[in-house]
């Protein structure tokens, strides 16, 4: 156990626990786009900071990445952390002006988007926060997406843009984007992602449709687990 | 049919070389660009099963490198200096001369898979400016009249 200083009030925490954790557990609220729990923190957002003073030296950190030592002072709203954020958030909006998390999260924080910054609209919402890559790549197993090129043409999609032969149509990377780019169409038994179109399977019970046909098929494969068994939804097991 | 089994098998020495170590990625798609002047579609699958990374990875490594090219590319390829010097002594007209001669625009091959035309920035020999460098030779102090000897020698 450490003991340190979170915007003037005494904690505790396992050391090397992340800085953003400790601070959530004490009720300290800092905005983040690209922490999610399933996958490992890679500081991709860098709205997570805040000021960190470590024996003589004060500097900015990304607090999802900051290990928590012994008497550590932390300050979360400082005008520095304030400018660094804000910053940050501009930077964000003039690459998606279109999203409306952004605006939102903005305006939360009293920040008006800056006219001088170039404002991109071909990027469409996404960040480039990798966590639907991630997501992909540790939850899910089948590497479907990646972000490739490089710089201003970075872009989140599977290889060749094309259709992804090992996309499974599970949907997760729409699940943890944080900004809504991936776009998930479901209508009654198909399910459209990243241009691909996955048949569902119907409930052998209910008859709702509650799973696409290669995902049950890749979850059978992985965990050898018969695809009868999985022929039923989650409701009706 | 034919061509295909050829290729693989050179994809395959090539992976052998660096004993299929998935850490040697980058090195192997030198070498297959090497060897075909750019990273076919296939060749890029046929590796991801072979060596069991996912072909978005090796997507990721293809498209961030300039050094890989997804497109054929040319025989020879021209690279005009437009660096800071370069650009001074009038390296524009000597890009624009290509573009027409060769009917291309920069960053595209010719037809005849003869030339790749790209631009770059300062070669390391401000001295010698104008300068272009084809596959390897730096040709300096240039005029865009000289170009057309100069890719005659190259045909
Ligand atoms: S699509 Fe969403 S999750 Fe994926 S990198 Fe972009 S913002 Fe992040
Ligand atoms: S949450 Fe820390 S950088 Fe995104
Ligand atoms: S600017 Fe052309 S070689 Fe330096």
């Amino acid at each position: 156990m450490v003991s340190f200083v979170i915007d003037g009030k005494n904690v505790q925490a396992e050391g090397g626990a992340m800085l953003l954790n400790v601070a959530r557990q004490n009720g300290i609220v800092i905005p983040t786009l690209c922490a999610h729990d399933t996958v490992a923190r890679s500081g991709a957002c860098r709205l997570c900071v805040v000021e960190v003073t470590k024996g003589k030296r004060t500097r900015i950190v990304t607090s999802c990445l900051y290990p928590v030592d012994e008497g550590i002072v932390v300050s979360t709203k400082t005008e520095r952390v304030m400018n660094v954020r804000s910053l940050v958030m501009q930077l964000l909006m003039a690459r998606c002006p279109e999203s409306q998390l952004l605006k939102d999260m903005a305006k939360e924080m009293g920040i008006e988007p800056q006219p001088s910054f170039r404002v991109e609209t071909d990027k469409g919402k996404c960040i480039l926060c990798r966590l639907c890559v991630k997501t992909c790549e540790d939850v899910v197993g089948v590497s479907a997406i990646g972000l490739s090129r490089r710089g201003k043409d970075k872009i989140v999609g599977p290889p060749f843009m094309e259709d992804s032969v090992t996309c499974v149509g599970c949907g997760a990377c729409a699940y943890v984007c944080p900004t809504d780019h991936i776009v998930m169409e479901s209508t009654d038994g198909r399910r459209k992602i990243w241009g691909r179109a996955f048949r569902m399977k119907a409930c052998d019970t209910c008859g709702r449709y509650f799973a696409p046909v290669d995902q049950l098929k890749w979850i059978s494969k992985k965990t050898g687990t018969p695809l009868s068994e999985l022929s039923v939804c989650l409701s009706c097991k | 049919m034919k061509k295909a089994q050829t290729m693989d098998k050179k994809v395959k020495d090539i992976i052998k070389k660096y004993y299929g170590d998935k850490t040697a990625m980058i090195a192997i798609l030198q070498d297959v660009q090497e060897e075909f002047r750019y990273l076919p579609k296939e060749t890029l699958s046929f590796i991801s099963k072979k060596m069991d990374v996912p072909l978005t990875r090796i997507y990721e490594i293809a498209t961030f490198y300039n050094a890989f090219s997804l497109k054929p590319r040319g025989k020879h390829t021209i690279e005009v200096c437009l660096g800071t010097a370069c650009h001074v002594q009038g390296a524009s007209r000597l890009i624009d001369r290509l573009e027409r001669d060769l009917s291309i625009s920069s960053g595209d091959t010719t037809k005849d898979k003869m030339f790749t035309l790209e631009e770059v920035r300062c070669l390391g020999c401000c001295s010698l400016a104008p300068v272009i460098r084809i596959s390897g030779n730096v040709h300096p102090y240039l005029t865009q009249d000289e170009l057309p000897k100069i890719l005659r020698n190259y045909k």
